[in-house]
């Protein structure tokens, strides 16, 4: 009776710690592009990241932020992550499980960046963290970190 | 007189004004390929100072910008130690340049820098860009970002700006080495056929 209580407190400890598995889509740049130039009536916010780049990371809670707060509001947050595939394993997927990551994390896998760059925008150098914004109308680009209010200044550029 | 004076005022006006665009015009630009590159004075891992003017015999320089910290960096180290070794002896040497602040990434300090540098058998200088001075004025915005220079009469021209070669993943699936066509035309008189490419790479941290 008592190896029984013991297993079953056990079931139940396992099913509460154990954390939801993370299910990571990975594109190369033809699959990528679709992310890029959806014609519907939202408003995408798309941020090129990686878990190893630092400014990248401490920007991402401003896009949580933006996320939580706009996602009622037709507006979208993609992240695509840069990690190297080798790495999504070991640092991407526990990253998104211990950050909690709302926003819809992608992967890109491309070597040939040389060909993709300038696809996302003509004036990307390559340096990341980078965001692209656009809905079917226009779309800005921005090689550079931002602050909460900076992003949704920008944002709000798009929602007039 | 006074329209001598109004001249001179309007002369003044008109050359300064062009000095703060020029100023304007520093971080975000840069050197495109045709212009004329700084040298410098920099502080190399081994304690002295490193100038372009000191090596008499190159033919020209592999200029790049890159750190320790940086994965897609790492990821080229030993390319950068393989485009020395090839092209040092035909007149070409690599200067490689960290741009990086290192309040910001104490792993790119001076001391961090030696350790790495030792730890690879690096054979080419690696110097400190203090004070962040350099990359500003070459236009580097990320590492790794190469600039290929040619020394001519008038001073070291930019031949090629970007990438090391189109596979930052796996040195063995590379199929288009940038640098090193742009060096072996340079080397053999040629028209280097793709000057400009980009990569992913790491922001300067200023």
């Amino acid at each position: 009776m008592k190896y029984l209580f013991c297993l079953c407190v056990l079931t139940i400890l396992s099913c509460v710690s154990e954390p939801k598995p993370v299910v990571l889509e990975v594109y190369d740049f033809d699959g990528i592009e679709n992310f890029l130039n959806k014609k519907d009536d939202k408003v995408y916010v798309v941020n090129f990241w990686a878990t190893w780049c630092a400014p990248c990371v401490k920007e991402l809670p401003y896009f949580e932020e933006l996320n939580a707060n706009y996602k009622n509001k037709n507006v979208e947050i993609i992240l695509i992550s840069l990690d190297f595939p080798q790495k999504y394993e070991s640092k991407l997927k526990p990253f998104i499980q211990k950050h909690q990551i709302e926003s819809k994390v992608i992967a890109l896998d491309d070597v040939d960046s040389n060909s993709w760059i300038p696809k996302v925008s003509e004036s990307w150098s390559g340096a990341i963290p980078a965001t692209l914004i656009y809905n079917k109308d226009k779309r800005q680009f921005y090689e550079q970190s931002f602050n909460y209010s900076e992003l949704e200044t920008e944002l709000k550029q798009f929602l007039k | 007189m006074k329209t001598i004076k109004t001249l001179f005022v309007l002369v003044a006006v008109v050359t300064l004004s062009a000095f703060t665009n020029a100023k304007t015009i520093g971080p975000n630009h840069g050197y495109h390929v045709g212009d004329f590159a700084t040298d410098f004075k920099l502080e190399n891992i081994d304690g002295t100072t490193v100038s372009l003017s000191n090596f008499k015999d190159a033919k020209g320089f592999i200029v790049v910008f890159t750190c320790n910290t940086c994965p897609y960096a790492v990821a080229y180290e030993d390319r950068v130690e393989a485009l020395n070794k090839k092209y040092a002896k035909k007149g070409y040497p690599v200067i490689a340049i960290m741009p990086n602040n290192t309040n910001v990434k104490p792993g790119d300090n001076m001391e961090a820098m030696k350790r790495r540098a030792k730890a690879k058998g690096f054979t080419f200088p690696y110097l400190m860009d203090e004070g962040q001075k350099i990359y500003p004025q070459y236009g580097a915005k990320k590492t790794p970002h190469v600039y290929l220079l040619q020394k001519t009469k008038k001073g070291n021209q930019v031949k090629y700006i970007g990438a090391i070669d189109d596979n930052y993943k796996d040195a063995s699936a590379v199929t288009t080495k940038y640098v090193e066509n742009a060096v072996d035309a340079l080397l053999e008189g040629r028209e280097i056929k793709e000057s400009n490419t980009r990569a992913i790479g790491c922001s300067i941290k200023v």
